[in-house]
């Protein structure tokens, strides 16, 4: 088993996190599509079904959401190591991923925030500091919408995942519109799922 | 060290945590309350219960933790944690922050991943992960009302956003090069028009 792992890859998917930290003005989930296009399709260390599932229960525990990141490295982790089932050592790996994700997704934007946090304060009416907040507005906001529009889009046949976009549709209007607490809409995706209705 | 905590008007009102434990309780608390992010539930805590600091250095604070990258909330508790104990405090905070709720979420995915062969998991999955999904898509679309405030303008903001849209969404580019190339076309545009309206603004008071 020791064989087949390649330390490497941990090291390259650290550094693939690590790449993305500074790069998530507005929160990890921006860089959503970004890991899916590295994990599922080009290194195909996720499925399709792993990568949402990770952001699906992260979105469904308490605390911040960029513990959906965590759970992208567990589960890359579990298959280097040949699933849960595989035992201990699978789950070493899984740790392993863990760690390769979160600190790569948080360290280097830490160090950043720790380092320059005073300097932001104390230069906050900069025009510099205003025109970075400006600009960047619309395309984090845009990057987010689009985070949503990959999750949905890859439910690809319409025939059959049509109720799943309805869904989607749903609770994004209802999120948007009402103060609806988030659990009580999770509940109700997980009870229609779970009954096979969407 | 903390300057704008403790201006003299503020000063007297406003409380701080006692060491680099009780930052770890407080935002452990915090975090393991906040289903689907932690922000409101971050603002109640040190604002109105803690009294750490008032709405206006909050909102200051906030908007700090935005502009930085890296996740919101973790910027927000190095930033406090910092103030209070430098590094340390920072590190306590970001402990408090991260531990529990992880080993909450990888005990649903074991849990997830034992039943994960049954169809009714598999489902149910299926819904709360376009449920997620819809959240996600809510959180873009309700910060939207942020931009008609926006220096560049709706009609600059709409195109920037459809063209992160495009690039990202349908033509799958990589993050970075939408990040490098239109953030900074988009930085430099907006510093441009926060120029004019600031001469603009020199120009009214004569």
């Amino acid at each position: 088993m020791i064989e087949t792992v390649n330390w490497l890859d941990f090291w390259t998917l650290f550094q693939h996190f690590a790449s993305l930290s500074l790069l998530g003005v507005g929160g990890a989930i921006t860089s959503a599509p970004e890991m899916h296009r590295f994990l599922v399709d080009e290194t195909h260390w996720l499925s399709d079904m792993q990568f949402t599932s990770s952001i699906a229960l992260a979105q469904a525990a308490p605390g911040p959401n960029v513990l959906f990141v965590a759970l992208m490295g567990w589960n890359v982790g579990l298959n280097a190591g040949g699933g849960f089932a595989a035992g201990p050592w699978a789950w070493a790996l899984g740790g392993l991923g863990v760690i390769a994700t979160l600190v790569g997704i948080m360290l280097p934007s830490s160090v950043l925030t720790y380092t320059a946090t005073r300097w932001a304060h104390r230069n906050r009416d900069l025009r510099a500091v205003k025109a970075f907040k400006t600009g960047m507005a619309p395309i984090v906001i845009a990057l987010l919408i689009c985070t949503g529009w990959l999750l949905t889009a890859a439910h690809n046949q319409p025939a059959r995942d049509w109720p799943l976009w309805l869904l989607t549709a749903v609770s994004a209007v209802l999120v948007w519109r009402t103060k609806m607490h988030l659990l009580w809409l999770l509940g109700a995706g997980a009870l229609l799922g779970g009954l096979g209705i969407v | 060290m903390s300057e704008s905590l403790l201006t003299p008007s503020a000063a007297t009102a406003l409380a701080r945590p006692r060491s680099k434990v009780e930052l770890f309780y407080t935002f452990s608390q915090m975090a393991l309350q906040g289903f689907g992010g932690v922000l409101a539930v971050v603002q109640f805590e040190l604002v109105d219960r803690k009294r750490w600091m008032t709405h206006a250095q909050f909102v200051e604070e906030w908007s700090v933790a935005q502009i930085m990258p890296g996740p919101n909330v973790v910027n927000l508790c190095l930033m406090i944690g910092g103030r209070y104990f430098g590094i340390k405090g920072a590190l306590a905070a970001l402990a408090g922050l991260i531990c529990f709720p992880l080993v909450i979420v990888l005990a649903l995915a074991i849990l997830f991943g034992g039943v994960s062969d049954q169809p009714a998991a598999q489902g149910a999955l299926r819904g709360m992960g376009a449920v997620a999904a819809g959240l996600i898509t809510a959180t873009g679309l309700k910060l939207i009302n942020a931009l008609p405030g926006n220096a560049m303008g709706w009609g600059a903001c709409l195109i920037l956003a459809l063209l992160s849209f495009v690039g990202v969404g349908l033509l799958r580019w990589p993050l970075a090069w939408m990040l490098l190339g239109l953030g900074t076309t988009a930085s430099v545009y907006a510093y441009y028009k926060l120029t004019q309206l600031a001469m603009a603004r020199q120009e009214a008071q004569g």
